[in-house]
């Protein structure tokens, strides 16, 4: 394989802990295969910086199948970078070419600081959750029977689409307002679309936004770009619905 | 008589579970709040664990490695959940998913466990739907089934190709409740690193904070693994780059059993591999052998012509290609289980018809599927005569509805369009039966230590069938700990809190600090990964599916002599007081070249074949069933527990025999 493969200029942001100043970087990767995956790539980076004894890039990931929502670089100043509908791990090499020079970046927002090299701080995403992201159900086991409330296909597949967020952060990151509304309209219209959501629905919208504007998160002006960029296609309707169910609740 | 109790409950099997739990002691309410439980993982078993122990009134504290709860690689499963609910009416019922799983698991699963799973399942999809999970409907508004591999009835509840997804999810909603209410102390990005054990029972965990580094020690009256299996002993598998044996193997070193550690699942499913950089391998789920046809050509001419690029797979006639599941099982064809699917793959490409440079893989063509589907959407739509062109287009939106996600991930990852060439595919790593011993109430053989999900061993005997680990995760989680372990707890209403200053802490703690302080100091010359990959290599080649005595005794030995090197040469950059990724691989990879050793050590003692566990000294030799695995049930019907004696080689043998009271022990046919 050697000599077919790229020869590429990587340019990282290095940053040694939250409280350091980071700065760019300059690598260089021979021989990389088009079949290779980017974070592969990175693997071989790595592999590289260590026999070399310098310090290995950090950055997250674990399933490597685009669904964990763990990975989150900002590649040529695109989250998940130039593919569309994919995750940084599902992102190949074959979208690159031979003497390119790459920029690599961490997610960047107010509400995201850098822990270490690429690797971010997405706990504000976890405290949105935790304001009102549930049903307040039990575990008992004697709830009742699945069946006994039909739903129809069309809403149970509506809820499903918005259920499918993997909480990366990637619309965040691209927002020039870093506003979190498509992450928070996923949620919250996955319950708004499920009669099993109803009961609760008005605490749950005020409680999440509140959350969400308390973490610093920006707001929203329409650019769209985070269903762009989102590698679940999330659509910007979950943000029309949850505003929608925002009126809903303040009027009660 | 065995140091093993399983602890089963006496009675008939179909009152077990009732009458067990009519008579177990309960903790009070006010007392429940002065217990801490510990909960290693936030998977589906973890997750719901954690939720359901909080919403009981315990002080739970859970931990994970990852940066949030929602990402535990429960998260990947594609397929299904099982539930005997019979809403299709097909004749399902408890029993029948009882049978299947004992079965399926070719007779080496504990009876009574089984049973209880089956008995609990259909709570499951009552409780996932109250919690909001969007589980797949028909236009009627009910829910829809699916069926998977190995049985005969539609008893597979999904949420597209994300229900592991969507169930994670769901107990990661209940969980966020009570973090909220205070109730569950969230520790993401943490390590279990050891359990404490005082006075023999399990009192406490020390724990690394992967921002940080700081080593931190954590007490509770109860020790709950729930930490996931151990593909990656194999480097390459389809879990995710952090799972790892570390919580599962420290326990046992002190003192938990490990059983069965042998027993893996390779899934036939998997997108092959494409090159040594290659990081992990992705599974194609199982539904699509609802509709894709698995094959190889005939001629080895054509293997020749297709690998060298001068021959398409699309240019072979019907009668050049060998369906050869077809062939060899008539009677389930493309739906045999996986341990089935995996080995006639295998030895197809054994014997040179594997269609891709690496000579590992094989087609799995729907072709036939668009083909089926397209006539009948014509005739639906009342098209007569329709062109080739048409049929084939009405086809593929079909198949697109159904399987849509998979075949955009199959081109992503291979760069070839799935609807117009059969997908190459070839078995894979993907999930572990073996794992840490339990008896009935999910307790190890350490008071107080409880496993739980795939860390656990209970289900799924030598083989599970698809769909049925995440009904096994939430059953253990929300269903069946809760209340066992709260028959231990009503003993412990008095104890107060668990102090952390104790010597039991210290001496813990300090062989942590010791170990990553001789990682950090050691001057290596080889990364975690070198040895990780070999390690793998002897694992694939010499333990994986298929297995003979002269391959497992050189496995032992060359984890042996590998381990050695590991601790000599590895070289760990950074610090330990930061975050430092290659750290935490390195105490992973140890515990696996330990596991790894044992792993081999236990495949040899089993001088037997069954489920996923392929011994070639154990294969029919005449008749119909010629070269399929088997089984010996005279002198293998047993659990093999092993005890940690300071080395994995020296590890001593404990048998739990199995009983096989309400099922007849038969060999498993699928011709
Ligand atoms: C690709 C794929 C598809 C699958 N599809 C299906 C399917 O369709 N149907 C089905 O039934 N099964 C399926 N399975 C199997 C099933 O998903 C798993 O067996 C199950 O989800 C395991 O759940 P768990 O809770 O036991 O562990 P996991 O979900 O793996 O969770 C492990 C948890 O432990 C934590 N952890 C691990 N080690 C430590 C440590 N040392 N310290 C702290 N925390 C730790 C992790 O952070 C994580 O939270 C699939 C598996 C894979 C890999
Ligand atoms: S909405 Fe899309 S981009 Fe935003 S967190 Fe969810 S999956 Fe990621
Ligand atoms: S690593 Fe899981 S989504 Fe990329």
């Amino acid at each position: 394989m050697s000599g077919k493969g790229m020869n590429l200029t990587l340019k990282i942001w290095r940053q040694k802990d939250a409280q350091s100043k980071g700065k760019m970087q300059t690598y260089k990767v021979n021989d990389i295969s088009e079949h290779m995956s980017f974070l592969e790539m990175m693997d071989v980076l790595n592999e590289q910086l260590i026999a070399e004894g310098d310090e290995p890039v950090a950055f997250d990931h674990d399933c490597r199948e685009g669904i964990c929502g763990m990975c989150s670089l900002y590649i040529n100043g695109e989250a998940h970078g130039p593919d569309r509908g994919v995750t940084t791990c599902q992102l190949h090499m074959r979208m690159f070419n031979d003497g390119d020079t790459i920029y690599i970046e961490p997610f960047r927002a107010a509400a995201f600081p850098v822990i270490k090299d690429l690797v971010v701080d997405r706990s504000a995403f976890e405290r949105i959750q935790q304001a009102g992201g549930y049903i307040s159900v039990n575990t008992s086991g004697n709830t009742q029977d699945a069946n006994a409330i039909p739903i129809s296909k069309h809403a149970a597949d509506e809820a499903m689409d918005a259920a499918t967020c993997i909480g990366c952060g990637a619309c965040v990151a691209t927002c020039k307002n870093s506003s979190a509304m498509l992450f928070v309209g996923a949620k919250v219209s996955q319950y708004a679309l499920l009669p099993q959501g109803q009961i609760e629905a008005a605490d749950r919208v005020k409680n999440m936004v509140a959350q969400m504007d308390l973490e610093g998160f920006g707001n929203c002006t329409n650019t769209g770009a985070c269903e762009i960029e989102c590698p679940k296609g999330i659509s910007l309707d979950n943000i029309a619905r949850m505003n929608r169910e925002l009126i809903k609740a303040s009027v009660k | 008589m065995s140091v093993l109790d399983s602890k089963v409950p006496k009675g008939p099997i179909k009152d077990k579970w009732t009458s067990y739990k009519d008579k177990i002691n309960l903790v009070n309410p006010a007392n429940k709040r002065n217990i801490d439980i510990i909960v290693v993982g936030t998977g589906l078993a973890g997750g719901s664990a954690a939720a359901t122990l909080a919403e009981l009134g315990y002080n739970v504290k859970a931990f994970a490695y990852q940066d949030s709860p929602r990402r535990a690689h429960s998260i990947a499963a594609q397929g299904g959940i099982n539930a005997a609910k019979n809403y299709m009416g097909d004749g399902d019922s408890v029993y029948r998913l009882f049978y299947d799983t004992v079965k399926g698991g070719d007779y080496r699963s504990r009876e009574a466990n089984v049973y209880r799973l089956a008995e609990v399942s259909a709570n499951i999809i009552d409780q996932c739907v109250a919690q909001g999970v969007p589980f797949a409907r028909d236009y009627g508004g009910l829910l829809d089934n699916r069926s998977f591999g190995g049985v005969l009835v539609s008893r597979t509840f999904y949420a597209k190709g994300q229900t592991g997804q969507q169930l994670l999810l769901g107990a990661y909603s209940a969980m966020n409740r009570q973090i909220a209410r205070g109730k569950i102390q969230m520790y993401n990005r943490h390590e279990m690193l050891d359990v404490v054990i005082v006075d023999e029972k399990a009192r406490g965990i020390i724990a690394r904070n992967l921002i940080t580094g700081e080593i931190e020690r954590h007490s509770a009256h109860a020790v709950v693994v729930g930490s996931g299996g151990y593909g990656n002993v194999y480097f390459l598998s389809t879990n995710a780059m952090g799972s790892n044996a570390t919580a599962a193997w420290k326990i046992h070193k002190k003192g938990a059993f490990f059983a069965n550690p042998c027993y893996t699942q390779i899934h036939p499913t998997c997108i092959p591999r494409s090159g040594d950089y290659q990081s992990k391998l992705t599974l194609m789920s199982e539904s699509l052998r609802n509709d894709g046809r698995i094959w190889v050509p005939k001629n080895l001419e054509d293997v020749k012509a297709i690998r060298e690029g001068r021959k398409k797979p699309t240019d072979l006639s019907e009668d050049e290609r060998d369906y050869y599941l077809e062939r060899r099982y008539p009677a389930f064809g493309n739906l045999v289980p996986r341990d089935v699917a995996s080995r006639a793959a295998k030895e197809r490409c054994d014997a040179g018809y594997g269609v891709n440079a690496t000579g590992e893989a094989v087609y799995l063509d729907f072709a036939s599927a668009i083909e089926r589907y397209g006539k009948e959407q014509a005739k639906i739509q009342g098209i007569d005569n329709p062109s080739k062109a048409k049929i084939t287009e009405l086809g593929e939106k079909i198949v697109e509805a159904k399987y849509g996600n998979l075949f955009q991930m199959y081109e992503k990852i291979v760069d070839d369009n799935p609807y117009k060439t059969p997908m190459m595919i070839y078995p894979a790593v993907h999930y572990t039966m073996g794992g840490v011993w339990v008896d009935y109430n999910l307790m190890t053989t350490v008071p107080g230590l409880y496993c739980i999900g795939e860390a656990n061993f209970s289900d799924h005997g030598a083989n599970r069938l698809g769909a049925s680990a995440l009904m096994q995760g939430l059953a253990d989680g929300y269903f069946v700990l809760p209340y066992t372990i709260g028959d231990y707890l009503s003993e412990d209403i008095r104890t107060g809190a668990i102090p952390t200053d104790s010597k039991e802490f210290d001496e813990a703690e300090k062989s942590v600090k010791d170990r990553i302080d001789f990682f950090m100091n050691n001057k290596g010359s080889k990364s975690v990964d070198y040895f990780h990959k070999r390690l793998g290599k002897i694992m694939w080649d010499k333990a994986g599916m298929s297995r003979n005595e002269k391959g497992l005794k050189e496995a032992m030995s060359e984890i042996k002599a590998l381990r050695e090197e590991f601790w000599k040469d590895v070289k760990v950059p950074g610090s330990a007081n930061e975050m430092n990724p290659e750290l935490e691989k390195a105490g992973r990879v140890a515990d696996f070249l330990e596991l790894g050793e044992l792993f081999a050590k236990d495949a040899l003692m089993r001088e037997e074949s069954c489920g996923g566990h392929f011994r070639e000294e154990s294969a029919e030799e005449s008749g119909p069933q010629k070269g399929e695995a088997k089984r010996d049930d005279k002198n293998f019907a047993f659990v093999a527990a092993w005890e940690y004696k300071g080395e994995p080689g020296d590890a001593v043998l404990h048998k739990e025999e199995l009983e096989f009271k309400d099922i007849e022990l038969k060999q498993r046919s699928y011709k």
